[in-house]
Order: structure tokens, then C-alpha cells, then sequence
């Protein structure tokens, strides 16, 4: 079975192809198109206007690469949300015009949902702790009675939010993560900062604020990344370990922008070592948002009959990891 | 002995002058650098027993304090030898149920009068022993006066039943029953708060 996905729920478009094969998942084609504003955040407009230009295109790219004909395409999914109300409607219009255009079905997939079905679909973890951490959304998500519910996440802002307030605040281009990372490396004081951890939340406007102090009394910006990354990470890391804990799970999965990260790979790994898990993480395309974790999730759902009619197509900016019926995994 | 590892101590069951006793020692993190790792260590041991000692002159169940070590990161306290509540909810009757979480609600409100918030308040924090609800696990506590922070610890016991025990939906309701009647400020003011915390939550509709 082969299916196509369209993902837009923020600054990312992009169009996968994936197969299932032996109940793995097989991608056939990825791409993304990512929207980077010109100062400040992203605004939903703009970003809805960047995808639209881009959406044509990557479709018939992503076919092209696939090397399939467009009429082997069995389920069209989209990301229904949650993210920018713009955004996600610019991609289910897409999805629907080409559900129509190629009379085939339609899937609306949760994208938090799908963050985590790529990682059990390409790296051999069968029931993980995910530990979902991008710009909009820091959660921890497991599966527990029959739903993917969230055992924790952020009660202020997203730890690539926190990186990317950062980062504008230190003069740094969008997205900061990557650089913030590199300045890290060459870190060597610590500072300290406020460790926020609640039960199995975490919160991070606080460390975001006292790092911004500490940068307006002249200390070095490597040392604040440092200490920034040390101290958010660690937290994150410490929240993970909890919801392990909690739910007893042996593994645990990264997903997200953020997971691109080397020491938060490194401390969740050594996290997982510590306690006897497994640690787990999508190769880098998968773990940013991109189409074919949305072309996953809606296979796995097509697969077990759910579709979506294109009148009930709607899209939701606050759609919930645990208002999702998990069918396919009963 | 140790009996269970939890995220951030081991649970180790050992004697001390003759009593059956639990010691729980805050284990190294590798995954964190040396100086963090120590700084949250030993603030959270003092602070626990601190709290401990605390809410048991506020009238909550706890485990006793017999020693505390800062150099090793360790307490050792009384064994409190029950059955955890999280383990128990799915045993009990209707009624039961809703006694035990009276129980609960009115333990939190002891400790809210007492300026303490728990900051872990869940089913698995909590053991049931001679008609008493004792809470333990004290180490993400705090003192505090703010009703942002009493409404925090009461929503995550909220958020506890429904991620464990989804399939009793009053149970939260029970606890908050117990809470007003014991509650010496305004509980009104609790709930609000409470509200406010979930409307602020993500994706809430």
C-alpha cells in the first residue's frame, strides 16, 4: 500500500511517499520546503502564502522521486493539526483537491501522533516513551489504554520556541537551535539557572528570562548557550525519565526539530543506558516535520478502514495527541 | 535491599537501630553536568525533609525522618507498609473509592494550610495503610504561599487520574470534596485557579 502525505502545520511544507512493507515503513520520497521569515517569528499568513507557492511543485516532485505513477497512490493524509490555522488549511486544500483529482481517499492525521508512528515505523521500537520537542510543542507521549496520551509538556513555551527567543535575543539567526548548539561547544562556565520541573511538566520562560539577564551583564553568549542547553536539556531529559518511570516503558524515542540536537541525543541516550532502555531516533528528515511521518500515520489509519469524507475535511488548530481513536494499535 | 529505582533515587529497604526502614539515596545523573547534578541533589534532600517534618506537624500522614545525610544524599525514614493507592483505586467499590479520595483532598488541603505544595501529587505517591492516606515522595516540594502554586499541585493530581486512571472520572470530583471541607482559605479561589490552569493548557478547547 502506498501513501501520500502533506504536512503544514507551521513553518514546514512538505510532501512523503511511503509504502508499508512488512509492517515497516519504507519511504519513497520526502521532501520539504521550509518557510524562514525575514525578522522575528513566523507569521501564519506569510508562512500559509510561502506553502501555497511551494505545494504544487513538491507534489509532482515528490511522485517524480517516488518513481511511482501518481495512480498507484492508494490514501491521500494530511496534517489536520494542531498548528497555525493558515497553515493547515493550505495544506488540506491541497490534500482534498488531489483526494478528488485522483479519486482516492482521504485521511486527516494528528501530527504529534504522526511524530511518533514514523519513529515505531522506521526504527524498530515497538512501544516507546516519545519525547516530541520542536518550536510549538514540548510533550511526552505514550501509549496507555488504548490512546496516546501526554504524560508531560511544556506549561509556558516549546524548547525551540525558548531556543529561538533566545537566539533573536542574542542577535542570532532563525532558527537558533543549530547555532545555539555550536556556541555551546565552546561553553566552559556554567551559570546557573531557574530548573523548572512540575510532576512530569516543564516550563521554561523563567531560564529564558534569566538568560537574558546574564547576557545583559556581559557574559559570554558560548556560556550562556551552554548553560541554557545544559539546564533545559537536563530538565527534559529528567521529565522523560519520570514518564519511563511512571509507565514502565523500556524505550524511548526523540522526535521533533530539537531531537536533531547532539547532547540532548547524547543525555536521553545516556539517560536510557542508565536505567537499562532503549533509546531510539528517526534519521534527521523524519524527525522534523515533514510529509512523509503524515503519509505514515494515514496509512496506518487507512489500513485499519479509517477515512475522512472531504465535507468533514476540517482542519484543527488545537487538535489533542488523546482525541485520537488509536485503532491499528489494538 | 533495593526495592525500586525510581527517575532520580533508588528506594533501598534497610535497618536502622532495629526498624525496618526505607533509605532513599538521590543517584548521580550521567546525562547531566557535575555541578548541576550536585546543586539539584542536595537542594532537593534538604528541601525534602524539610517538608516532610513540616507537613507531618500539619496533620498528614508521612514516613517519620530518622536521618539525613547531605553528604550522600540520603534519607532514611520510617516503612510505611501498605499498598500504593495507584495499585488499589482499580480494587475498590464505588464507595471506597470515593472515600480514599476524600481522604486524599483532605491531606492536600493539610498540607496547603501548612504552606506546602506537594509538587507530585500522584496515585503512585501514595500508600494506604491503617484507614490513613500517607503521602510520600515529597522531593519536588516546596513551600509556598501562592494559590497559582496550590492550584498547580492539585491540577496535576487531575491530570495523574486522568493519564492512570482514565476509566473513573470522579475521582478528582471525591478529592475535591475532601479538599473544601478541610481547606481554611478560600477553596473557591483554589477551584478558579484550578479552571484558569486548564484553559491555559495547549490545545484545549
Amino acid at each position: 500500500m502506498i501513501a501520500l502525505g502533506i504536512e503544514g502545520t507551521a513553518h514546514t511544507i512538505g510532501v512523503g511517499i511511503v509504502e508499508d512493507l512488512n509492517d515497516k515503513c519504507r519511504v519513497l520520497a520526502n521532501i520539504i520546503k521550509m518557510y524562514k521569515p525575514a525578522e522575528g517569528g513566523i507569521h501564519p499568513r506569510d508562512a500559509a502564502n510561502h506553502h501555497a507557492t511551494h505545494l504544487p511543485h513538491l507534489v509532482t516532485k515528490a511522485i517524480e522521486s517516488a518513481k511511482i505513477d501518481e495512480r498507484e497512490i492508494d490514501v491521500i493524509a494530511f496534517s489536520k493539526g494542531p498548528g497555525m490555522g493558515p497553515c493547515l488549511r493550505t495544506a488540506a486544500t491541497a490534500a482534498r483537491a488531489l483526494a478528488l483529482y485522483l479519486e482516492k481517499p482521504l485521511v486527516g492525521v494528528n501530527h504529534c501522533v504522526a511524530h511518533l508512528e514514523i519513529g515505531r515505523g522506521t526504527t524498530g521500537c515497538e512501544d516507546p516513551v516519545l519525547l516530541y520537542v520542536s518550536g510549538g510543542n514540548t510533550q511526552i507521549i505514550a501509549f496507555a489504554k488504548g490512546k496516546y496520551r501526554v504524560f508531560g509538556e511544556t506549561l509556558d513555551i516549546g524548547i525551540g520556541n525558548c531556543l529561538d527567543k533566545l537566539g533573536r535575543y542574542l542577535n542570532l539567526p532563525f532558527p537558533s537551535g543549530p547555532i545555539i548548539e555550536k556556541l555551546a561547544k565552546r561553553g566552559k562556565k556554567y551559570l546557573d539557572l531557574p530548573y523548572t520541573i512540575k510532576g512530569m511538566d516543564v516550563a521554561f520562560s523563567g531560564l529564558l528570562t534569566s538568560a537574558q539577564k546574564y547576557y545583559e551583564k556581559g557574559e559570554r553568549i558560548e556560556d550562556i548557550c551552554y548553560s541554557v542547553q545544559e539546564t533545559a536539556f537536563s530538565a527534559l531529559t529528567e521529565v522523560t525519565e519520570r514518564a519511563m518511570a511512571h509507565v514502565g516503558k523500556e524505550e524511548v524515542l526523540l522526535g521533533g526539530g530539537v531531537a536533531s540536537n547532539e547532547r540532548l541525543r547524547e543525555m536521553i541516550k545516556k539517560m536510557a543506558e542508565e536505567r537499562g532502555a532503549k533509546f531510539f531516533v528517526p534519521e534527521k528528515s523524519l524527525c522534523i516535520d515533514n510529509g512523509a511521518m503524515i503519509a505514515w500515520t494515514g496509512l496506518l489509519m487507512y489500513r485499519c478502514g479509517i477515512t475522512t469524507k472531504v465535507e468533514d475535511s476540517f482542519i484543527d488548530q488545537r487538535f489533542r495527541t488523546d482525541d485520537v481513536i488509536v485503532k491499528w494499535r489494538e | 535491599m533495593l526495592i525500586y529505582r525510581g527517575a532520580e533515587a533508588e528506594i533501598i529497604m534497610d535497618t536502622y537501630l532495629g526498624r525496618k526502614v526505607i533509605k532513599k539515596k538521590r543517584i548521580p545523573k550521567g546525562y547531566r553536568i557535575p555541578e548541576l547534578d550536585k546543586r539539584l541533589r542536595l537542594q532537593r534532600t534538604k528541601e525534602e525533609a524539610k517538608l516532610m517534618v513540616e507537613a507531618r506537624r500539619g496533620g498528614v500522614p508521612v514516613p517519620i525522618i530518622y536521618d539525613v545525610n547531605l553528604k550522600e544524599f540520603t534519607i532514611v525514614m520510617e516503612y510505611v507498609d501498605g499498598e500504593r493507592v495507584k495499585e488499589l483505586i482499580p480494587k475498590l467499590t464505588e464507595r471506597g473509592r470515593k472515600e480514599i479520595c476524600t481522604m486524599i483532598g483532605k491531606n492536600i488541603a493539610r498540607l496547603h494550610n501548612a504552606n506546602i505544595v506537594h509538587g507530585d501529587l500522584t496515585t503512585s505517591n501514595m500508600i494506604f495503610k491503617d484507614e490513613k492516606v500517607y503521602f510520600i515522595d515529597f522531593g519536588l516540594g516546596e513551600f509556598s504561599f501562592e494559590i497559582e502554586r496550590r492550584g498547580v499541585d492539585l491540577h496535576l493530581l487531575m491530570e495523574a487520574f486522568s493519564s492512570a486512571h482514565p476509566e473513573y472520572p470522579d475521582l478528582f470530583n471525591h478529592v475535591m470534596e475532601g479538599y473544601r471541607s478541610t481547606y481554611k482559605g478560600n477553596a473557591r479561589e483554589i477551584e478558579k485557579k484550578i479552571e484558569e490552569i486548564i484553559k491555559r493548557g495547549r490545545y484545549m478547547k
